[in-house]
């Protein structure tokens, strides 16, 4: 008998939970400006989680999918990428969409359900939110194809949680992008849970990277609540996918500290012990103890940073709550490039009804 | 078969698989973005051969034989047309289009209405469908009022060659995405010269193929075959029918079929898809709620059963038969 086919799965890690280096840097880590820009986006997305989820307690927003654990894997990827690279997120991308342009109003206007949260110009090519699980892998592809057709050095990136990799959605992205070696990084956000079903009741394969080799192309576990293991390997697959070199899967090992969304309570399915050990490993005091340690951080810094991020974010909130609620005529716009004969006379019924009930 | 014609001089006849290829050609020939995918569309010409030549003209670039997934495939026109391509997918039976559904209701229908219009879709996915040709099982159905259902699809059927050519250039210039269903039954049945002038016909109105006072028959795709037939049978009874072809099954040109059967006072639709909620269904609801007043007679329906599509050697019980139409219109003019 012959071996036809080994492959193998590595994990990069750089920063233990304790904020200590399990290994010394390579000359590629980011440098002392970088890290305190990955510090200070991270605080930007923990705090802006954070009011979107009083804003739904209030009232004031609908079911919002909260990010926290999250922080170092998006905005080390979304710093990472260039404006001409695509993003094409899942429902939890948030800080990665704002990174890339989008106006944090217009992040909590698509929350407060508007579909004007999806339209600033600012996001140019990006595609908005994808709620249909791991559907968003193949329009990556799709993406990455025109860019493979028009001879262009981007890439593309797509995120999806571990729930995702049981779909054929992925498997059929990972499939294509490897067959046509398209220029896309798919970046799971390993998060152990989809809703109430944990990780182990996904697959049966030790890692969620292993899916790729199936498909011929390279995948890879990395710390996801490690910004320098992130930094390394994000940086690489990007360079991969613009140089013509292909695709790239890499398992973002992270942990949901939060609920599903707002809708969901993970007191019911999920031990105070897991979720402990979860905020043990988050990715946030782990980069803040570093940057101590390395005297690049003091109190003082801390509360400025604080101050700020909370500034920024009020007045993102103000802009949000002032935004009028589209006309009701909206609805039948935007339907058709041109609006059918048959739809116009609903919308005059539609139109006459909000009239009369205004 | 050289069929590419660079003038608007009429063709040598074709069938209406060969005018699909013809626009295709066309289409191809003007439009750098327009990319076609699909299963075996390349070397092989795709299985009815919708596609041949197109490989050699063009490259495989812009026709790609993809992996074998209908999934895959519309999930890839989806994000290649959110980028500005346009492109072109073949479904090879759309009795095989079902896993594509999740991407043609849940994005290509909805992407310009989710970004108020910052992204679209404008993809067109072509599927042969209809029964008639003996085909195994899966190969045989007629789904379009699965996507007629859909805001933010435009549902196309041709039922010539020449308007294949028309609607198909239309539906690769529309910025909406379109599904673009060809009745394979009259793939073949016959051919017609069609003027190859880069003419695209109207997505927004039906073609009335033959005026007539009596009544007004409504259809689409092959069964205009049998219509027509009927229509001529009924003429020499001194019946005249007035014949819509909807061509455009959503959004559905209802102005011009409720001009008609205001004007006839009377109607009758025939469709091969099951009865019960299809897009017949919906015009004859139009009629009930529309042309109430203008109706001499009850709508009358003559379409394929709700059941299951038997297995070919049924078939033929199965889908409307010229002589069933020609009695719903009997049974229609008894009305005074």
């Amino acid at each position: 008998m012959k071996t036809q086919y080994e492959g193998k799965i590595t994990l990069t890690e750089y920063l233990a939970p304790s904020g200590e280096l399990l290994h010394p840097l390579p000359d590629t880590a980011p440098d002392r400006e970088t890290l305190l820009r990955y510090y200070e986006k991270m605080v930007l997305a923990r705090q802006f989680d954070n009011k979107a989820i009083a804003l739904q307690r209030t009232g004031q927003l609908g079911t919002y999918a909260s990010l926290a654990g999250s922080e170092a894997i998006d905005v080390v990827t979304a710093l990472q990428m260039t404006q001409s690279d695509v993003l094409v997120p899942y429902y939890r991308n948030h800080i990665m969409q704002h990174l890339r342009g989008m106006d944090l109003a217009d992040v909590l206007l698509y929350w407060g359900g508007d579909e004007r949260g999806n339209s600033a110009e600012a996001q140019h090519q990006d595609l908005p939110n994808c709620v249909p699980i791991a559907t968003q892998c193949l329009h990556a592809c799709g993406v990455a194809t025109a860019i493979k057709y028009r001879e262009e050095a981007r890439a593309v990136v797509t995120v999806l949680g571990d729930g995702a990799t049981s779909k054929g959605d992925f498997l059929e992205a990972l499939n294509v992008a490897g067959i046509w070696q398209l220029p896309v990084v798919f970046i799971i956000n390993n998060n152990q849970w989809a809703i109430s079903v944990p990780r182990a009741l996904q697959t049966i394969a030790p890692t969620l990277a292993q899916k790729a080799l199936g498909a011929g192309i390279r995948g890879e576990q990395v710390d996801g609540n490690d910004v320098f293991a992130m930094h390394e390997r994000v940086s690489q697959a990007l360079e991969r996918a613009r140089s013509g070199k292909g695709p790239t899967v890499i398992e973002a090992v992270s942990y949901r500290l939060s609920d599903h969304t707002t809708a969901d309570d993970a007191t019911r399915y999920r031990s105070p012990d897991a979720l402990k050990t979860g905020w043990e490993r988050e990715p946030i005091k782990r980069l803040q103890t570093y940057l101590h340690q390395q005297g690049a951080w003091d109190a003082e810094q801390e509360q400025a940073l604080q101050n700020t991020v909370a500034d920024a974010i009020q007045q993102a909130v103000d802009r949000y709550l002032a935004t009028p609620a589209q006309p009701v005529a909206s609805m039948f716009e935007h339907l058709y490039a041109e609006m059918p004969r048959s739809l116009r006379q609903q919308r005059d019924i539609a139109v006459a009804r909000e009239e009369e009930t205004s | 078969m050289n069929t590419l014609a660079t003038t608007a001089q009429l063709t040598e006849p074709l069938s209406m698989v060969d005018a699909v290829n013809l626009a295709l050609h066309r289409a191809m020939r003007e439009d750098a973005d327009v990319v076609l995918l699909g299963e075996d569309i390349g070397p092989n010409g795709g299985v009815f051969r919708a596609t041949a030549d197109l490989r050699t003209a063009f490259g495989e670039k812009r026709v790609i034989d993809t992996p074998l997934a209908e999934n895959m495939i519309a999930g890839l026109t989806v994000g290649m047309a959110t980028q500005g391509l346009k492109p072109v997918a073949e479904i090879q039976f759309m009795g095989f289009i079902f896993p594509a559904m999740e991407h043609i209701i849940c994005h290509a229908a909805r992407m310009r209405n989710r970004t108020r219009g910052r992204l679209s879709c404008p993809l067109v996915i072509r599927a042969p469908f209809g029964g008639g040709i003996h085909a195994p099982e899966h190969h045989s159905e007629s789904t379009e009022a699965l996507f007629a259902h859909t805001p933010g699809l435009r549902v196309v059927i041709p039922s010539s060659p020449q308007r294949a050519y028309g609607l198909l250039l239309a539906a690769i210039r529309c910025p909406d995405p379109v599904i673009f269903l060809e009745p394979k039954r009259i793939y073949r049945s016959h051919n017609q010269q069609i003027k190859d002038d880069g003419e695209a016909l109207p997505l927004d109105t039906c073609f009335t193929l033959r005026e007539g006072q009596d009544v007004t028959l409504i259809s689409w795709g092959a069964m205009i075959k049998e219509t027509l037939a009927a229509a001529d049978q009924l003429l020499s009874e001194g019946i005249e029918c007035e014949v819509i072809d909807i061509a455009t099954v959503s959004p559905l040109d209802r102005d011009t079929l409720l001009a008609s059967v205001s004007k006839t006072g009377r109607c009758v639709i025939v469709q091969e898809a099951p009865q019960n909620c299809s897009v017949g269904s919906e015009i004859a609801s139009m009629m009930a709620t529309e042309a109430l007043f203008d109706l001499r007679a009850p709508v009358a329906r003559v379409s394929g059963y709700d059941t299951v599509m038997p297995y070919f050697r049924l078939e033929q019980h199965y889908m409307p038969q010229t002589d069933q139409i020609v009695t719903a219109v009997k049974q229609t003019m008894e009305f005074s």
